[in-house]
C-alpha cells in the first residue's frame, strides 16, 4: 500500500493531472486551493443511506475538506420531466456542480417510471463505471494482494435493451458496440491509468467469438493505447481473466471492458476483497461529471439502527476527492479508514465486530 | 463418490432483469422443467451476484445451469477456484445420449514428449465418462485413487509443485486402486 501511494503522489507531481482536452473528457476542475469551496450534490438515498451519508459529512468536516453539500432526496411522486422519482432539480444540481455522491437507492416497485439508476445514467450521460478494488489490510479474505481498478463501459453493449421475438420460442438480443463509446471509455481508462500512476491496462474481451463487436472494442483500445506508450497494454479473454482473477488477482492493474463483462468482473472483484459493503464506485459522465456511489443495497432491515457500515460510501467519497484532484485529503481519509479497519478495535457487525456506525465513524475521525 | 453424490439444488444463472426476453425465456424453460422435479430445489441467481458469491463462498452452490456465454465465464471461474484447467474434468453431452468427455487444457507443446505432463484432468474426465455409462463402481475406485495420490503428496507432477514424471504419477494411482 505504501509504495502504491508513493508512486501515485510522484505521478501527480510529475504529470499535470489533466489530459489534453478532448471532446470526450475534461477533468472536472483545476487543482483547488484550500480556501475555495466546492459544491457537491449528495443523494443520501434510502434505508441506511442517510446514516452513512452522515458519516461521510462528519469525516469530511474533521478532515476539513472544502466541500459544501447540496442534498437531494428521491421524491415520492414521479416527476414528469424526468419520468422518474428523481426530480429535475436534483439532476440539474449534479449537472451544475459536476460532482456528486450517492447512497443506495431502492427503486420503488411499479410501472410508469424509469428505474433510478437508469435515469441517472441517461440524464447525466454516465458512460464509465470505475471501481477501485484493493484488499483492506486487517480484513482478511482468501486474497491478500488485490490492487486493481475495473472500468466498465456503461451505456451500450449487451445492455442496449434491444430484444425481440423472432418466432415463438426463439428470441434475439442485440449487442451494440460503437466506435464512439468504445473510444470514450478507452480514453478514460488510459487517462486514469496515467494520472493514478498505474502501469498496465488490460482490455477484456471475447473477440475470438464475437469478432465484430468485441473486435471493434479492441480496435478502439489499441488506438488509444498508441497514444500512451508508457502504459503497457494487453488483451485478455474474459474466461481466462476470471480464472486468473480467482487464482492470482495481483496479475491485474487496470481492466477496461464492455458493459456485460464489466458488470460481471466488477462484482467478481468486489467479492475478492469482501463484498459490496466495502467497495467504492464512481460513475463518470460526459463533460467531466463524476457521481461516486455506494453500490450496496439500502439494507432496510438495519436502517435506523446505527448498525450500518459506512466504508463503501466513505471510500466512494475518497474516489470523488481524487477526481477533484484533492489527493492530499483523499489520502488522509483513506489512510484513516484503512487504519481503523486494520486495527480491528472498531468494526461494524458485517465485518465481524460490534461497533455502531457512529463509533466506527468517530474512530476514523480520530485517525485523521 | 463425488460424482455420484446426490445433488439437491439447481441454480439457473441469468441476467433477466436486463436481458428480459432472452434470459427471460431461458428462465421460463428452467422453471417448466423444475416443476417436473419437485424433490430438487430450484433457484435463480443473477450472474454478477453469482460470481461474487462464488469467490466469497463457493460452498453455496450445487448444480449451476446457464446459457452459453455465462457458462463459458462461470465454468472457467470455477476451474480457477479449484486449481486451474489442468485439474478440471469436462464432459460434452450430445443428442441421443452421446457423451464426449474431454480435458479442456491446452496441448502444452513445450513439455510434450518429456514425461512431465499432469494426466489428472483427462483421468477425471474419463471418470465422468464411466459415470455416464453407469459404471459407478469403477468410477468411484479410480476417482478415489486419483484423489488419494494427490492428497498424499508423495507423487506430484511439476505443475502441482512436485517432481514426479507422468509415468510415476500414473503408477502411484494404479497402486492405489
Amino acid at each position: 500500500m505504501a509504495t502504491h501511494l508513493l508512486r501515485r503522489r510522484l505521478t501527480q507531481i510529475l504529470s499535470h493531472g489533466s489530459p489534453n482536452p478532448t471532446s470526450h473528457i475534461s477533468v472536472a476542475r483545476p487543482f483547488s486551493s484550500a480556501t475555495e469551496t466546492i459544491r457537491a450534490t449528495l443523494f443520501p438515498g434510502d434505508g441506511i443511506g442517510p446514516e452513512i451519508a452522515e458519516s461521510v459529512k462528519q469525516v469530511f468536516k474533521t478532515a476539513e475538506v472544502p466541500i459544501e453539500w447540496e442534498e437531494h432526496y428521491v421524491g415520492d411522486q414521479v416527476d414528469p420531466r424526468t419520468q422518474s422519482f428523481l426530480t429535475w432539480e436534483s439532476l440539474e444540481s449534479v449537472r451544475r456542480n459536476r460532482v456528486g455522491l450517492k447512497g443506495p437507492m431502492a427503486t420503488p416497485i411499479g410501472k410508469g417510471h424509469r428505474s433510478l439508476n437508469l435515469t441517472l445514467r441517461k440524464e447525466l450521460n454516465l458512460y464509465a463505471n470505475v471501481r477501485p478494488c484493493y484488499s483492506l489490510p486487517g480484513y482478511k479474505t482468501r486474497y491478500d494482494d488485490v490492487n486493481l481498478i475495473t472500468i466498465r463501459e456503461n451505456t451500450e453493449g449487451e445492455y442496449s435493451g434491444l430484444e425481440h421475438q423472432v418466432v415463438r420460442g426463439v428470441v434475439e438480443s442485440l449487442k451494440i458496440i460503437t466506435r464512439q463509446a468504445s473510444l470514450r471509455v478507452a480514453e478514460y481508462a488510459f487517462h486514469y491509468a496515467k494520472t493514478h500512476g498505474r502501469e498496465r491496462v488490460s482490455a477484456i474481451h471475447k473477440a475470438n467469438i464475437m469478432q465484430k463487436t468485441d473486435g471493434l472494442f479492441l480496435k478502439c483500445c489499441r488506438e488509444v493505447a498508441e497514444k500512451y506508450p508508457e502504459i503497457t497494454y494487453e488483451e485478455v479473454v474474459i474466461d481466462n481473466c476470471c480464472m486468473m482473477l480467482v487464482k492470482n488477482p495481483a496479475l491485474f492493474d487496470v481492466l477496461v471492458m464492455p458493459n456485460l463483462y464489466g458488470d460481471i468482473i466488477s462484482d467478481l472483484c468486489a467479492g475478492l476483497i469482501g463484498g459490496l459493503g466495502l467497495t467504492p464506485s464512481c460513475n463518470i459522465g460526459e463533460g467531466g461529471i463524476a457521481l461516486a456511489e455506494a453500490v450496496h443495497g439500502s439494507a432496510p432491515d438495519i436502517a435506523g439502527k446505527n448498525m450500518a457500515n459506512p466504508t463503501a460510501l466513505l471510500l466512494s467519497s475518497v474516489s470523488m476527492l481524487r477526481h477533484l484532484n484533492l489527493h492530499d485529503k483523499a489520502d488522509r481519509i483513506q489512510d484513516a479508514i484503512l487504519n481503523t479497519i486494520a486495527e480491528g478495535k472498531y468494526r461494524t457487525a458485517d465485518l465481524g465486530g460490534t461497533s455502531t456506525t457512529t463509533d466506527f465513524t468517530k474512530a476514523i475521525c480520530d485517525h485523521i | 463418490m463425488l460424482f455420484t453424490m446426490l445433488r439437491e439444488r439447481v441454480s439457473a444463472i441469468y441476467k433477466a432483469n436486463i436481458m428480459q426476453k432472452t434470459d427471460g425465456l431461458f428462465l421460463k424453460c428452467c422453471r417448466e422443467v423444475a416443476e417436473k422435479y419437485p424433490e430438487i430445489t430450484y433457484e435463480e441467481v443473477v450472474i454478477d451476484n453469482c460470481c461474487m458469491m462464488l469467490v466469497k463462498n463457493p460452498a453455496l452452490f450445487d448444480v449451476l445451469v446457464m446459457p452459453n456465454l455465462y457458462g463459458d465465464i462461470i465454468s472457467n471461474l470455477c476451474a480457477g477456484l479449484i486449481g486451474g484447467l489442468g485439474l478440471t474434468p469436462s464432459c460434452n453431452i450430445g443428442e441421443g445420449g452421446i457423451a464426449l468427455a474431454e480435458a479442456v487444457h491446452g496441448s502444452a507443446p513445450d513439455i510434450a514428449g518429456k514425461n512431465l505432463a499432469n494426466p489428472t484432468a483427462l483421468l477425471l474426465s474419463a471418470v465422468t465418462m464411466f459415470c455416464h455409462l453407469n459404471l459407478h463402481d469403477k468410477a468411484d475406485r479410480i476417482q478415489n485413487a486419483i484423489l488419494s495420490t494427490i492428497s498424499e503428496g508423495k507423487y506430484r507432477t511439476a505443475d502441482l509443485g512436485g517432481s514426479s514424471t507422468t509415468t510415476d504419477f500414473a503408477k502411484a494411482i494404479c497402486d492405489h486402486l
